[in-house]
């Protein structure tokens, strides 16, 4: 008798057990399709747009990464290879030589060199740069711009929430498809490639 | 001369104040004569979408492996390694993210906001360990996660902790895991993530707080075991809730329980549950009454909690950085920066929004928060009553189990187990 009311328990427990196992196993193939549906198959990745960018220089110090992984990039096509380049001199260099004294970049991750009178031609350091945007300031208030802020993809270790854009004071950071991962301004990756 | 003319051109434009036309041409391209060419812009490409396919199979093939080695090889050894394995690949190799705790956030942030489209890839890391669950228990938790992997690995010393501590804090992952969708929720932030211990010592690269916080909770981990896993990771809150009605579990003996009580006290977990005989039953009447009580409580603690934590929503909203720059931008407080405007009001001003637009936006994103953390509350209340009723609700056990629940299937207790499987080789 008590046998077999033990068995009747057991019974009932594995019941209960079985309905919930079944009505959370059609829960997770419920939000999975709903999911499923509106997802997309492609990867995304973290960018900054450089036209909301207030270079404000929190790139250089919110990055989980140290060196920041947000780096200065040359669009050459929208260099002007000016002689006095706002993104390479201080404001008030007293010489425009590449003498530390002169240079506006902390980390001195800017090449400076001669092509031809009067134009100069400027290179990014990549190892150096920490990504403080101070030459994108400087370029872009007083050149053409070709100096931007962009997340570098080979370093960039792809947060699940990026610890910048959430730093961001003008929320200039958003995810990206991982196939076309670079935003410049006024200057579009594929048209060069065309 | 040249330098003259180029500063004299410097000044017309500075006095002209055209500092917000980013991207002009001032100084068209030159045309070089000498030949020179012009260096390309170098774009390094992302990590290859590949790679990302190719974690979803080993996630796969690991769930896999870890399930055989509980189930059917009850060996501890194997586990081990596999947890050294998910060290170095799920860790140190991918560095992290996308991991099953954190895409949890991803999947609430799909359900709840329509613009974000989630990858496949997220979707199977939240959904494959979940079902491994339902089938085979935490495997998972034994030895895929790395965060826990890495915490088994430091295990070296456990103690046992009193029961009624380790029932509170057992609390502490499901009201993580509810401010975590409530954040993920109302786009504001990804919490889990944020405060990732581990995710630092993968990346061999985090904030000093984080990794003190990491190291902290490693150390306490030599002798309460597993802390992050028992006490605060949110989505072994839900392998939790799903484990409880697992197919098949780990058990402690391979075929019947002899009650020698030799591994009484091998859980580093506390999750190993003793024998209720039913002699201890209470009388009829007591329960009765104590199930009137629940009966009672538990709708009021949810509707207390509820009201509690809408009285909370300004204070939890206030993380939202709209609602915080409508917050500053309201009382003229400039972020606490007293020497120059703040940047957050410089990048608002440049943009172009109106305060009113703001300002609208932010109400809602607090009502949002009104109506979630009336839901909050509730969940919290609610999980604090179903805490009461499983300490006080009377189940008959004869044997030795592992609570399906808390079990990590770390597989430690089979070892004290002297009952031998049946086999052949007898």
């Amino acid at each position: 008798m008590a046998k077999k009311e033990k068995k009747k328990k057991l019974n009932r427990r594995d019941f209960i057990d079985r309905g919930f196992r079944v009505s959370i196993g059609i829960g997770l193939v419920g939000i999975g399709g709903v999911l499923f549906k509106k997802s997309k198959a492609k990867e995304y990745v973290w960018q900054l747009d450089p036209e909301k960018c207030i270079q404000c220089g929190r790139c250089a110090t919110s990055c989980v990464m140290t060196p920041s992984v947000v780096k200065c990039f040359h669009v050459y096509d929208m260099c002007g290879y000016c002689d006095l380049c706002g993104g390479y001199f201080r404001p008030e260099a007293k010489n425009l030589t590449t003498a530390a004294e002169n240079q506006l970049c902390p980390t001195s991750a800017i090449v400076r060199k001669f092509v031809e009178e009067p134009f100069f031609e400027y290179d990014i350091i990549e190892e150096l740069c920490n990504g403080c945007g101070k030459c994108v300031k400087g370029c872009g208030a007083f050149g053409n711009g070709s100096l931007q802020l962009q997340v570098n993809h080979r370093l960039c270790v792809n947060c699940n929430e990026c610890a910048i854009a959430r730093d961001c004071p003008a929320d200039a950071y958003q995810r990206v498809p991982m196939d076309n991962p670079y935003i410049f301004s006024g200057y579009s990756n594929e048209e060069n490639k065309s | 001369m040249k330098r003259k003319l180029a500063i004299i051109f410097l000044l017309v434009i500075i006095s002209l104040q055209i500092f917000n036309s980013f991207a002009i041409q001032r100084f068209p391209k030159p045309e070089f004569e000498s030949g020179h060419t012009q260096p390309p812009t170098i774009t390094p490409d992302p990590r290859a979408h590949a790679l990302a396919i190719l974690d979803v199979f080993v996630l796969v093939a690991a769930l896999s492996v870890v399930s055989w080695l509980v189930i059917k090889k009850r060996s501890r050894k194997g586990v081990f390694w596999m947890s050294v394995f998910a060290v170095l690949y799920f860790g140190f190799f991918r560095e992290g993210c996308v991991c099953s705790v954190g895409s949890l956030q991803n999947i609430t942030l799909a359900l709840f906001n329509p613009e974000y489209s989630i990858p496949i890839t997220v979707i199977a890391f939240f959904i494959l360990p979940l079902v491994y669950t339902l089938f085979f228990g935490r495997t998972f938790c034994a030895g895929v996660c790395p965060l826990g992997a890495l915490q088994d690995i430091f295990a070296l010393h456990p103690m046992p902790i009193k029961s009624w501590l380790e029932k509170v804090l057992g609390i502490i992952p499901f009201i993580y895991l509810g401010l975590a969708i409530l954040y993920a929720a109302t786009s504001t932030d990804f919490v889990i993530c944020r405060y990732d211990p581990f995710i630092g010592f993968f990346r061999l690269d985090a904030s000093f707080m984080m990794f003190m916080i990491g190291a902290m909770l490693l150390l306490i981990g030599v002798f309460i075991a597993r802390p992050y896993c028992r006490f605060l990771c949110p989505y072994g809150a839900l392998l939790n809730l799903v484990s409880r009605f697992s197919k098949k579990h780990i058990t402690i003996t391979p075929t019947e329980c002899i009650q020698c009580r030799l591994c009484e006290d091998s859980c580093p977990f506390g999750a190993i549950e003793k024998p209720v005989l039913l002699k201890d039953k209470e009388a009829r009447p007591i329960a009765v009454r104590r199930f009137l009580i629940l009966g009672i409580i538990i709708p009021v603690l949810v509707i207390v909690g509820g009201f509690v934590g809408s009285q909370f929503h300004e204070n939890l909203a206030i993380v939202n950085p709209k609602v915080r720059l409508a917050n500053e931008l309201l009382n003229n407080t400039n972020y606490g920066e007293t020497e120059k405007e703040a940047f957050e009001i410089t990048a608002f001003n440049s943009a172009g929004q109106s305060k009113e637009e703001l300002f609208k936006e932010a109400g809602s994103i607090i009502k949002q928060f009104y109506y979630g953390g009336w839901i909050l509350g509730g969940f919290i209340g609610l999980v604090f009553g179903l805490t009461l009723v499983s300490l006080s609700v009377f189940k008959y056990r004869e044997d030795y189990t592992p609570n399906k629940g808390t079990c990590l299937s770390c597989v430690r207790c089979v070892d004290y187990c002297p009952v031998l499987p049946i086999s052949n080789d007898y």
